[in-house]
């Protein structure tokens, strides 16, 4: 089981939590602009990294607040985790 | 039922070659896509110069690491179709293939415990059959006759209200099946590779024209991807993008007990899944691991669940235990179903995306992808599974639909 660091209520098991995938992924500014491969894009394709991996939870059974978390998805070890307004750390990959 | 003896282990069914420096098809994953698109080119479409190439060993990743169950009780047309292809396909290959891996044809229930789940049910079996797929609608009474230690007790928290019964489904013994086909496929002169990585591809222009290894450089004519949990990786160093996320998928087996578990139960709402093996050892999966890994293994509250809900439907599996846990890598696409078909490089196609439910397609996973490579065209059963669905929108929504949570 995960080991993960809520920012506001500290480190609380994974089954407190639930799954968001990538961070970091912005909607579109204007979505009517958008090509159908552009769109594609956005909704169904996100980026499935061996190694450090920036992706967003939210702590279900506490705080209810989402956040993200740098995790290595080779070994599953969780970096750190940052509030939803603070940059990647180590910068964008 | 009884318990069949395993065959003798064989010694050596296939050679052991260096690569050569070129093939006119090289296949990436000796997992049992990977054999089967090798020995389908060889035996449908009379090329042999073909090279599998396994960064493992052969049939070590999610060829190891399934519960072997096969069924093609799928809802959309364009599913029940590969996948009922895929059974027909499996009823012929023990024969064909001169090698009893054991397929039983011990037949699968999809139970359901919710009004919600008696729908679909019902639904799925109306749309089986009208796609010939043999399909019926049990109640509890019906559903204890199939499976005399089911508990179909109104008294539990989620009572089993009925079930769909596919008669023709089953479980075959996986190692088995990979030897049989590497068996024949290296009989028909194809190269079977073990421990030789793809580290990258050779491109002309928009061509790919071989592929880099940690044992050298291979020039091929055309290159197929069959890397199931580590697609995105092989996709990412040809240059392209693949709609999947790769999620740990645990399974489990309790120490050999007598047969007492006749067939295949499915539930999709306390989610557990459970078979019995030849040897006798139970054998239970469920869903994915929430988070995206490659790491060949999962979180403990996920096997703690499947114990849960297998005891619940099965008390007289309370005193069993676990003896091995363990995980596989599946790639899961947005529709959860499998992309089978051309890239934007010209010469490399694609058979990924089988998320959950690859190991009962295999043989019709390497029919079809066989077909689109020799031909560079799709065969009309995987034509629907292009890579190109996601920007059309045509999806084939199987979450749900597909008779298993995803």
């Amino acid at each position: 089981m995960l080991l993960i660091t809520c920012p506001w209520c500290g480190p609380r098991n994974e089954t407190e939590y639930r799954y968001g995938g990538q961070a970091h992924v912005p909607h579109p500014e204007s979505p009517a602009d958008l090509t159908d491969e552009q769109w594609a894009e956005y909704v169904f394709y996100r980026d499935n990294p061996k190694g450090p991996f920036a992706e967003r939870w939210m702590h279900s059974v506490g705080c209810r607040r989402w956040f993200n978390v740098l995790r290595d998805t080779a070994t599953h070890e969780v970096l750190t985790s940052y509030r939803l307004d603070e940059p990647r750390p180590g910068g964008n990959r | 039922m009884s318990a069949e003896p395993l065959p003798e282990h064989p010694d050596f069914l296939w050679r052991n070659p260096d690569p050569k420096r070129s093939y006119d098809v090289v296949v990436v994953g000796a997992g049992g896509h990977g054999l089967a698109t090798a020995y389908y080119l060889a035996k449908n479409h009379g090329i042999t110069d073909i090279a599998v190439l396994e960064k493992g060993w052969l049939a070590g990743g999610n060829m190891a690491r399934n519960t072997t169950i096969i069924r093609s009780n799928y809802l959309w047309d364009e599913s029940a179709a590969i996948y009922e292809h895929a059974l027909k396909l499996w009823e012929r290959l023990p024969e064909e293939l001169d090698y009893d891996f054991l397929f039983s044809q011990r037949g699968v229930l999809n139970l359901a415990h919710t009004l919600q789940d008696v729908r679909e049910g019902v639904r799925r079996v109306n749309a089986n059959r009208l796609n010939g797929v043999d399909a019926e609608w049990l109640e509890p009474d019906e559903v204890a006759k199939v499976c005399p230690i089911l508990n179909v007790s109104s008294r539990t928290r989620y009572p089993v209200l009925g079930a769909t019964f596919q008669p023709r489904a089953g479980i075959a013994k996986h190692d088995h099946v990979a030897w049989a086909l590497a068996r024949r496929a290296d009989e028909l002169g194809v190269d079977l590779i073990q421990g030789c990585e793809v580290t990258g591809f050779l491109k002309d222009g928009d061509r790919v024209v071989g592929v880099d290894t940690n044992r050298g450089r291979i020039h091929a004519g055309r290159v197929g991807l069959a890397a199931a949990g580590h697609s995105s990786v092989l996709a990412e160093r040809a240059g392209i993008r693949l709609p999947v996320q790769s999620h740990p998928l645990q399974a489990l087996v309790s120490e050999l007990h007598e047969p007492v578990h006749p067939t295949v139960v499915m539930s999709n709402h306390v989610h557990v899944y459970v078979s019995q093996a030849h040897k006798g050892e139970l054998v239970m999966g469920a869903g994915v691991d929430s988070y995206n890994g490659y790491g060949q293994r999962g979180s403990f509250h996920v096997i703690e669940q499947q114990m849960a809900a297998a005891v619940e439907l099965f008390p007289v599996f309370a005193r069993a235990h676990v003896l091995r846990t363990w995980g596989g890598i599946v790639d899961v696409t947005p529709d959860a179903s499998p992309i089978i078909g051309s890239t934007p490089v010209e010469n490399l196609y694609v058979n990924c995306g089988w998320g959950t439910g690859g190991f009962k397609a295999t043989p019709a996973a390497g029919w079809t992808f066989a077909h689109t490579i020799a031909t560079g065209e799709p065969h009309p059963l995987n034509a629907p599974f292009a890579l190109d669905r996601f920007t059309t929108g045509a999806l084939i929504d199987e979450h749900g639909a597909a008779a298993v949570a995803h």
